[in-house]
């Protein structure tokens, strides 16, 4: 019988300390994931409901660069995804070394995406006077759900680009295990995941077609 | 962290192979989800397809990215449920959205 089952199976007997088979560390990451999750999922209902019931809906993203800067931001996410798994593996497989270089490329992927977003932002708000109460192209609700919406997801990235690389100079250090990558790992995955819903619903259905 | 949470800690699950697998999937089904948004059919369909194919995405992230296939199906079952209910139930506005328009006053 292998570690982890025999774990299990005491905990079981002695109280159910552990009736998922994962650390308390994991398990609290999946409740603030989930958690997270519904505040999220709130938001993006809220701009979809005004998306769908506003007929004058501002459509300012073109295919250059709108949705072309955002498609690249999300093969940023979705790469620095790929990295942070690999960032698991390798230390999974107790390769520190691997794993410190896997999570620096993690951390550049999620770099490229603030630069980029902060940019596309800058263009909004300097070049085409979009604000959060206002807009030359419709809705003004259109303002305050778009920035509402990517800042807090630009915030949650940002938490994740410091959070990364407090884990990487711990694993260089030669501290932290196994789990503590795969922690911080699941927190990135998520900001990955919301953007998978961001991306469609406030650049997609907003391109100017 | 005590050594029980240690020895629970560390699961291997997956191949470099597979999440690359997954990554190129996430890849193309972003590619078709650009396609789309430039085909002229109606909102609410177009709606529907790409959050369809975002549920998609988002089950291979949970599934082999956050390691959720393989950990022990009661993790799931004890997550999931409760998120996609309240998500449901906050669809219970969306049909206002679509006649909110034809209902204000002329």
């Amino acid at each position: 019988m292998s570690d982890v089952k025999a774990a299990t199976m005491d905990s079981l007997w002695t109280g159910g300390g552990s009736p998922y088979a994962i650390g308390s560390k994991k398990f609290g990451m999946w409740l603030f994931i989930i958690s997270d999750a519904l505040t999220f999922s709130a938001m993006l209902m809220a701009y979809t409901y005004c998306r769908v019931s506003t007929p004058d809906w501002p459509t300012p993203f073109h295919f250059s660069p709108g949705i072309v800067f955002s498609s690249i931001m999300t093969f940023c996410l979705l790469s620095s995804s790929l990295t942070m798994v690999m960032a698991v593996h390798a230390m999974n497989h107790g390769n520190r070394r691997a794993t410190v270089a896997w999570i620096l490329a993690t951390i550049g992927g999620g770099v490229a995406f603030v630069v980029l977003h902060a940019t596309e932002w800058h263009t909004l708000i300097v070049e085409e006077h979009v604000t959060i109460s206002s807009n030359p192209f419709g809705s003004p609700l259109f303002g305050a759900t778009f920035f509402g919406l990517t800042g807090l997801h630009m915030t949650h990235v940002i938490i994740g680009v410091i959070y990364l690389s407090i884990i990487a100079f711990a694993v260089g250090r030669g501290k932290f295990n196994a789990e503590d990558v795969e922690v911080s790992g699941l927190y990135w995955h998520f900001v990955d995941l919301v953007w998978m819903f961001i991306f469609p619903l406030v650049y997609l259905l907003s391109a100017k077609v | 962290m005590s050594d029980h949470n240690q020895a629970v800690a560390h699961q291997v699950g997956g191949t470099i192979k597979s999440f690359s697998v997954v990554w190129v999937i996430l890849l193309v089904l972003t590619a078709v989800e650009v396609f789309l948004a430039y085909e002229q059919v109606p909102l609410l369909i177009m709606l529907t397809s790409l959050m369809g194919l975002s549920v998609i995405k988002a089950a291979m992230i949970i599934a082999y990215f956050m390691h959720l296939k393989f950990e022990r199906f009661s993790l799931f079952m004890t997550l999931f449920p409760m998120l996609v209910l309240c998500i449901v139930l906050m669809l219970i506005f969306m049909p206002d959205a679509s006649r909110a328009f034809t209902m204000r006053p002329q």
